[in-house]
């Protein structure tokens, strides 16, 4: 090995230690922007040592690659807004595995005859996942950002022709692995991936794409590391492993907030099937008059803001923030319950609260707020349905039975800020609006909110 | 590839999946959304793949796939740590809590 080869892994080494230590710091928000210096610092230098070491031969192509690259990573980060924050990273994940795919590719073609049966093997993985991961996060993507319909889409056997295609998939793969002289096996399995990830996102309604985004994270890393197989290269392995486990943790999480598994997420077209089901609550709808809500949120001791999906499409990030500090400073206590599933990623409600200035001290999660509900004077939910359904909890025969929920019912009294009086999203009826403690104040919530702020000031 | 460097790779693989569950499972779920932009970026690594692909090979094919995978994993590197960066910005304090800290010091 010559000298520069030898820096060239030891800035990989150097780079994998600060990967590691980057997403130790993410424990704490204190410490996370430190971490990610380092992360950076680690990327930086194993771009470099690679350049120095990697006996590189012709630089226009990395030039010009590295330019463009820079140029449009520079402006997804500059201006891509919060709201837009899980398309963006959909489409990422799209970038990230398409990259690994191609280098599968190239590899193939450079000394696919040489390979032994163990590279070959994970040559087929890499390539596989990352083609059906560019495709399936594109869809996402197209879903997340309602370029595409976000509602499952679905036709009659569509688990028996998505069954042919993975099978086509995986037997292409088999194929290749035993045959490595028949180039078209190969190319098969890049085709039919990349059908296969457009075909496993279609089904998959906008609710559970906090499952589908954590999901495609993961295989997106699976991908990178399995380059690290056919490459031989340990930081690659590292990295991507980091990457893979961390979507998969992710994906764990989000599926026990659903109380449903990832296969059910998968497969079972959530939306469609249960927009027929709907059990019949008696009872009338409460509606509450913007000043009597003012009124009583101006003269409670304990008050919790429930966000939930339809805060962000309103927009009403920056309205609930400016209540909020209003009845702060009139002494009142004020916090925020996150479901972990209120966004379209996870996490994604904590980062618009965040965006508009709530300090992330009074962001709470799911179990550390549900004690608290019982002595909450007002909890208000605003454009959140189902996990605030009580059915969740009380009805074993729900079809959110299980699911764990933000147990708002139990507050001494709540206000439900809502479009108006129709379902909502997955079509459930919700007893909590039905409760003789619960009242309903309709309206766009970005509005709504002000008003109350106005009002508030008055009282 | 030959068995002993298969080993060592897989050995890396293994300890490197449980060193991530350990790190991961502590980052609190405030911060998922930018865990997952970071180690998508930090995953953006396979860009040093895509460079040697572009830049160290002598078939034309293979230095457009390498141009290509260079444009897109750069876009994940700069665009994933700039756009975790810029989230991570956003979790502030209170603004008074600032304020508070050091004049409490300054009093005893």
């Amino acid at each position: 090995m010559s000298l520069t080869s030898y820096f060239m892994e030891a800035t990989y080494l150097i780079a994998s230690i600060l990967f590691v230590l980057a997403l130790k710091g993410m424990s704490h928000p204190e410490t996370a922007r430190r971490g990610m210096f380092m992360a950076e610092g680690g990327m930086f230098m194993a771009i470099v040592g690679t350049l120095i070491g990697a006996h590189i031969v012709t630089w226009g192509w990395i030039l010009v690659g590295l330019t463009i690259g820079s140029i449009i990573g520079i402006w997804m980060a500059l201006f891509v807004p919060m709201t837009s924050m899980p398309q963006r990273t959909a489409l990422s994940h799209a970038f990230g595995a398409l990259a690994a795919a191609l280098v599968g590719v190239g590899e193939f073609i450079i000394r696919g005859s040489e390979m032994t049966v163990v590279t070959r093997g994970a040559l087929g993985f890499e390539v596989m996942l990352g083609a059906l991961t560019t495709t399936g996060s594109l869809i996402a993507a197209g879903k997340l950002h309602g370029t595409i319909p976000g509602k499952p889409i679905q036709f009659r056997g569509q688990n028996a022709i998505n069954l042919i295609i993975f099978l086509a998939m995986t037997g292409s793969f088999v194929y290749f692995w035993m045959h490595p002289s028949v180039i078209a096996a190969f190319y098969t399995m890049l085709g039919v991936a990349f059908v296969f990830g457009v075909m496993l996102v279609i089904p998959i309604g906008s609710a559970d794409m906090p499952v589908v985004m954590s999901l495609l994270n993961s295989y997106a890393g699976l991908a990178a590391a399995a380059t690290g197989f056919v490459l031989g290269n340990n930081v690659l392995i590292i990295a991507g492993t980091l990457d893979g486990f961390s979507g998969f943790i992710l994906s764990v999480l989000m599926c026990k907030a659903m109380n449903r598994s990832i296969t059910n997420v998968l497969f079972g077209g959530f939306g469609a099937v249960i927009a027929t089901a709907s059990a019949n609550v008696g009872g009338v709808m409460r509606e509450i008059s913007l000043d009597d809500a003012a009124m009583q949120l101006a003269f409670a001791n304990r008050v919790i803001f429930v966000p939930g999906y339809g805060l962000a499409t309103a927009q009403a990030q920056h309205a609930v923030r400016e209540l909020g500090e209003l009845l702060e400073s009139r002494g009142v206590t004020v916090k925020y319950a996150i479901h972990p599933v209120a966004g379209r990623m996870p996490g994604h409600m904590n980062v618009l609260l965040a965006e508009a200035n709530v300090p992330y001290s009074q962001l709470y999660e799911m179990d550390q707020i549900n004690p608290e509900f019982p002595s909450t004077d007002v909890a208000v939910v605003i454009g959140a349905n189902d996990v605030v359904n009580p059915d969740a909890r009380d009805n074993p025969n729900s079809l959110i039975a299980g699911m764990p929920i933000l147990e708002v019912d139990r507050a001494k009294s709540v206000i439900v800020l809502k479009r108006g009086q129709g379902r909502g999203f997955s079509g459930l009826e919700n007893p909590l609006f039905f409760k003789s403690n619960t009242n309903m104040l309709y309206g766009d919530a970005k509005s709504t909110l002000s008003h109350l702020a106005q009002a508030v000031q008055h009282v | 590839m030959n068995p002993a460097v298969l080993i060592a790779s897989v050995y890396v693989f293994a300890l490197a999946a449980f060193l991530g569950y350990q790190v991961i499972s502590r980052v609190p779920p405030l911060l998922h959304t930018p865990l997952m932009s970071a180690t998508n970026a930090i995953s953006g690594i396979s860009l040093i793949g895509s460079l040697v692909l572009a830049g160290a090979t002598h078939s034309p094919v293979a230095h457009i796939l390498g141009f290509i995978a260079v444009t897109a994993s750069t876009i994940n590197v700069v665009g994933g740590f700039g756009i975790t960066d810029r989230m991570l910005k956003m979790f502030g304090k209170r603004k008074d809590e600032g304020k508070k800290a050091p004049a409490a010091g300054a009093s005893q």
